[in-house]
């Protein structure tokens, strides 16, 4: 307990502490400390903005999805129509064709038979004239007797 | 344990808890204790250069490993003053990091038994070497005082001379009891630096002389010395304990302290 001058010294000391952390250590620590609080403030501020952002943009994107699928369903629906206006109008004219190309094809069709017939009938004439002249085994003038020939001809 | 076999245990105390000193003038007060100038300072300018390794690139963005470490430390501090101190001084928190920091590291010379720093010194020609500052009153009683004339410089710049005149004489009983007054004034006035010293000190020399009296223990043979590892790694353990908590208990009663001065009664 023997006071002395070392106490003066030490006051002395403790103040000179004092102003190297009061002008050296504390201001530009807190500064740092503040410019920081202050960044994480701005970086919590903006990542909300962010989040606000995303929102609206999904938002907007639902919409743009929702016109977009009306759009398409009306446009299926248009090509639906005019598929059917196009199926409706080709079996029209398939029929239509049909019609025309059996129409044809019959007429051919008898006059090949009308053909036929005649020729058959020719050879029908033929085979008779050949078949009589045979009977009669004497020779028919097939000109004399065109007429009973074509008679008979008739008659097949 | 040298000294021990050439000392009985009272010397080797005494011994011990003898300060080199330095004689600047005439009579014994003009005296320096030069082992607790050098340790303070040492560890005063210690302090700051742990400090001004995290500052010199104190960084807004993402801060270093030590910077952060000396963020949290300076930050705890700082808490303790915003939450005492509400009055508009920058200085406030600065003398309380330098207080708490600064006495902390002088307690924490205690942890180095007293032998490890006094033996090499005397080999050197050192014929005495008290290493805890905070053992020495003058030291406790220096930043005390300190205390006591910031708190003066607070309530003057807060009040003004005339209101801190006028409220040491009428405060806490009126003016009718002015004499009254002004002598519980003065008590508590002179009360709050000489408790702050007083509590620092004691709990420090006693400490201190308990771990002394282990290592006269730990000089006393093969049981002596292993009792005494004993006793100091116990005393070292509850140490962990005060040496913080009086540098904690230092640094708070001078906020409150100079929060109280800048209040009007």
């Amino acid at each position: 307990m023997n006071l002395n001058l070392t106490l003066f010294a030490q006051a002395l000391a403790f103040a000179a502490l004092i102003w190297l952390i009061a002008t050296k250590i504390w201001p530009p620590l807190l500064k740092a400390i503040e410019e920081r609080q202050a960044k994480i403030a701005e970086g919590l501020a903006a990542a909300d903005r962010a989040k606000q952002e995303l929102a609206d943009a999904d938002a907007r994107v639902t919409e743009e999805i929702r016109k977009a699928r009306i759009e398409a369903s009306a446009l299926i629906e248009k090509a639906q129509q005019q598929a059917a206006a196009i199926i409706e109008k080709a079996r029209v004219d398939a029929i239509v064709e049909g019609t025309k190309q059996k129409a044809i094809a019959s007429a051919e069709i008898e006059s090949m038979a009308t053909r036929a017939r005649e020729e058959l009938r020719g050879q029908v004439a033929a085979l008779a004239v050949a078949g009589a002249e045979k009977i009669l085994k004497r020779e028919i003038d097939a000109n004399a007797h065109k007429a009973l020939i074509d008679q008979l001809v008739g008659e097949i | 344990m040298a000294t021990a076999h050439e000392l009985t245990p009272t010397q080797y105390i005494q011994h011990h808890l003898h300060n080199l000193t330095g004689s600047v003038g005439e009579g014994t007060f003009m005296t320096l204790h030069v082992d607790t100038l050098a340790t303070s300072v040492l560890m005063g300018l210690f302090m700051v250069f742990l400090f001004w390794l995290a500052t010199r690139k104190a960084t807004s963005g993402v801060p270093g490993k030590w910077q952060a470490f000396v963020e949290i430390c300076l930050e705890f501090v700082d808490r303790q003053a915003r939450d005492t101190y509400h009055g508009t001084s920058k200085l406030v928190t600065p003398i309380a990091i330098t207080l708490f920091f600064w006495i902390l590291l002088m307690n924490l010379l205690k942890m180095i038994p007293a032998d490890f720093i006094a033996k090499p010194l005397e080999l050197l020609g050192v014929p005495y070497w008290k290493p805890v500052p905070t053992a020495d009153v003058n030291a406790t009683l220096g930043m005390s005082i300190s205390v006591f004339f910031l708190m003066l410089f607070f309530a003057l710049r807060s009040k003004g001379l005339g209101g801190f005149t006028h409220e040491f004489l009428t405060a806490p009983f009126g003016k009718w009891m002015m004499p009254f007054n002004l002598i519980l004034n003065i008590v508590e006035w002179l009360s709050k630096p000489i408790s702050l010293a007083m509590r620092l000190f004691g709990n420090m020399f006693g400490g201190e002389i308990v771990f002394l009296l282990i290592w006269v223990l730990g000089g006393a043979g093969i049981a002596g010395m292993l009792a005494g590892a004993a006793f100091g790694f116990g005393w070292m353990i509850f140490h962990l304990l005060v040496i913080p908590l009086q540098a904690f208990i230092f640094m708070m009663l001078s906020i409150v302290y100079l929060s109280l001065s800048e209040d009007s009664h």
